[in-house]
């Protein structure tokens, strides 16, 4: 029985959640769907644990669904690179549903709380099936389920503004959906097949023709739209904003990053670096952009005084220090890429979890009346300062071990300009932080303030799991760092 | 429109050959052109014929939203239960041809394959039907609350 099941764990982490989502719409019943919703986000984790274990034991798992064999039929590949990537993002999804309850009830209309539920399962199945699908045209459907649920998980915000703010998305996220979709196509049109390893092995890798040219150039530019790298980022910082606590958290966490891990899948499995950094000169591009980002929304974030939207302006900045570490083309680079996203997810989803504990005691996002709330409510306040070193890279945190292995690269390479800015960036985020962290502890309360309670424990433990785990490998990296580099390597090695 | 006796008759002619028709496109779509969701939306149209001419209160009495609502998610649930079926029979995640001799072996039917895509188109019809009318009732609502 194990036996079969563990054949079948591939398919499993798409089936739990995907036939949760329906089953918790038939329920009809907040209560009874938030119950399932988690029983299956944390079985689902448990599947990609597993997966991830098998992955580095025993090497690449394939599944071929109903039984039609790769060039024909759908195959779900799981590597280390995607079972690391799926492991935190099921990780973080229930996490965030562990949180969820409180903060839900106090934002959502209780008459939605199970369509909620639904969709928030069916934005994990999207999630996940972009990583575990080694087939392009699958990617793309996974992509339209996660995207199209997080629109619909945006709009569910309080204010007026947020179906305003989901619809940009939307307008932003059908373009980028599009390029994509134009891109697979083109190189449909070349090579015949829509399986990853076969489109690599088909595709001509140096002085390609223009139609692989053109394929390259759409996928590129509509996975930036979902990454929000620097000039098209501009659906971001709304949706970010004036989402449900629980959605940014959620969102914040792994949305960016899965598009990311498709993008590094996109350069080092498909169309190799050779064609990306030699032939075409993607590397500087990619690297002045995520500098480019990295400074602007920075500076961007130091002048917020929304809370939410300044973290939002911060993700985009930490996009880029991920793309810098795929521009690299090193292992050390692209495994302190890799590393980012997974500790940029632990980070950025517990600094959301901070802020959602706050709206949910001061009814605010807003940095005037979050002063002196640090004495009300230490524990949430301290959680905000532990994340907030992550952000800016201090040592023994998460964020100093993505950043010192960007940085090592950088060195190897001899660039030491780009060293420079590099750190400089950072001390920009010590600027945003900081200046939450003064109105929090020094600054006379705000009536709100005055009159708030700690948290509930049911929202800070979930918290201090996140924040507690950039501690926790900030320090020991075996699991971080380690297979990140594993899985570099092995996404170098492949590429011809 | 209630009002014009043509429109009304019409109608009423109508609706059961389209509603015929859907069924025919549903079941024969994996024989001829035709499948799932072609059916779900035809099925849908003549629910939305109806609530046209007649109203969206008499659509809704022959249609709730409650159970529209369930319906989205049970073709979902259908398709794939399908899947988990021929998982449970050994086979991987939908592969129909586990289905061959284990189910309703009396009813000769005639292949796995067959009754596997049977089984998910009639999911998708479900639920096109459904998203269908439920689209259909999402924007005569608004209008309808902006009227009042």
């Amino acid at each position: 029985m194990i036996d079969a099941i563990d054949s079948h764990l591939a398919i499993l982490l798409i089936v739990l959640p995907l036939m949760a989502a329906p089953i918790c719409v038939l329920l009809g019943n907040g209560r009874a769907a938030y119950t399932l919703a988690l029983l299956v986000s944390i079985l689902t984790f448990a599947c990609s644990v597993t997966m991830l274990d098998e992955a580095l034991e025993h090497g690449v798992i394939y599944y071929d669904l109903g039984n039609w064999h790769p060039p024909y039929g759908i195959e779900y590949r799981v590597d280390v690179f995607s079972g690391f990537v799926l492991t935190f993002v099921s990780g973080i999804g229930a996490a965030v549903l562990l949180y969820a309850p409180m903060s839900v009830r106090d934002e959502i209309p209780a008459s939605k709380h199970y369509l909620f539920y639904a969709t928030y399962l069916l934005c994990l199945t999207g999630l996940l099936g972009m990583c575990v699908t080694g087939d392009l045209f699958n990617v793309f459907v996974f992509l339209e389920i996660s995207s199209l649920s997080s629109y619909a998980l945006i709009s569910l915000g309080k204010t007026r503004r947020a179906p305003l703010a989901a619809f940009q998305y939307l307008i932003l996220g059908s373009i980028g959906a599009t390029f994509i979709l134009i891109g697979i196509g083109l190189l449909y049109q070349m090579t015949g097949a829509l399986n990853m390893d076969e489109i690599a092995a088909r595709v001509p890798h140096e002085d390609g023709p223009r139609t692989v040219l053109v394929a390259f150039a759409f996928l590129t530019v509509g996975l930036c739209i979902k990454m929000a790298v620097f000039p098209v980022h501009t659906w971001l910082p709304n949706a970010y904003t004036y989402a449900p606590s629980v959605v940014t958290c959620f969102i914040a966490a792994t949305s960016t990053k899965v598009s990311v891990y498709v993008f590094v899948r996109l350069i080092y499995g498909i169309i190799s670096p050779g064609f990306a950094f030699n032939f075409l000169p993607l590397d500087t591009e990619l690297m002045f952009f995520s500098l480019a980002g990295i400074f602007i929304a920075s500076t961007a974030a130091i002048y917020q005084d929304n809370i939410k939207r300044m973290l939002a302006y911060s993700s985009v900045a930490q996009v880029g220090y991920m793309l810098l570490g795929i521009s690299l083309a090193t292992p050390t680079g692209l495994s302190g890429g890799i590393v980012h996203m997974f500790n940029h997810a632990l980070i950025k989803g517990g600094l959301f979890m901070v802020v959602g504990c706050f709206v949910l005691r001061l009814g605010s996002v807003q940095m005037s009346d979050w002063k002196g709330a640090g004495r009300t409510m230490p524990w949430t306040a301290t959680a905000w300062v532990i994340g907030g070193l992550g952000l800016i890279g201090v040592p023994l945190t998460a964020g100093f071990i993505s950043k010192w292995l960007l940085l090592t690269s950088i060195f190897e390479a001899g660039w030491w300009p780009i060293a420079v800015l590099m750190l400089v960036s950072s001390l920009l985020a010590v600027v945003y932080i900081w200046r939450v962290v003064e109105t929090l502890f020094f600054a006379e309360p705000s009536e709100a303030a005055a009159m708030a309670t700690e948290a509930p424990l049911r929202m800070l433990i979930p918290t201090y799991l996140l924040i507690g785990g950039t501690l926790v490998f900030g320090v020991w990296t075996t699991y971080s760092a380690g297979i990140a580099h594993a899985a570099a390597i092995a996404l170098l090695g492949e590429a011809p | 429109m209630s009002r014009f006796p043509i429109i009304r008759i019409i109608t009423k002619l109508l609706i059961p050959y389209i509603l015929l028709f859907a069924l025919y496109v549903q079941f024969h779509g994996d024989y001829g052109p035709g499948g799932g969701f072609q059916a779900g939306v035809i099925f849908a149209s003549a629910l939305i014929l109806y609530g046209l001419v007649f109203g969206l209160e008499a659509i809704q009495r022959v249609a709730p939203p409650r159970i529209i609502e369930k319906g989205m998610a049970l073709g979902v649930l259908v398709y794939a239960g399908t899947g988990v079926l021929t998982m449970s029979l050994g086979g991987q995640f939908l592969d129909y041809s586990v289905l061959e001799h284990h189910v309703l072996t009396q009813w000769h039917v005639p292949s796995g394959q067959h009754l596997g895509i049977f089984l998910v188109e009639l999911g998708v019809g479900i639920t096109v039907a459904s998203v269908m009318t439920m689209i259909f009732y999402a924007f005569a609502g608004r209008k309808h609350a902006h009227d009042t």
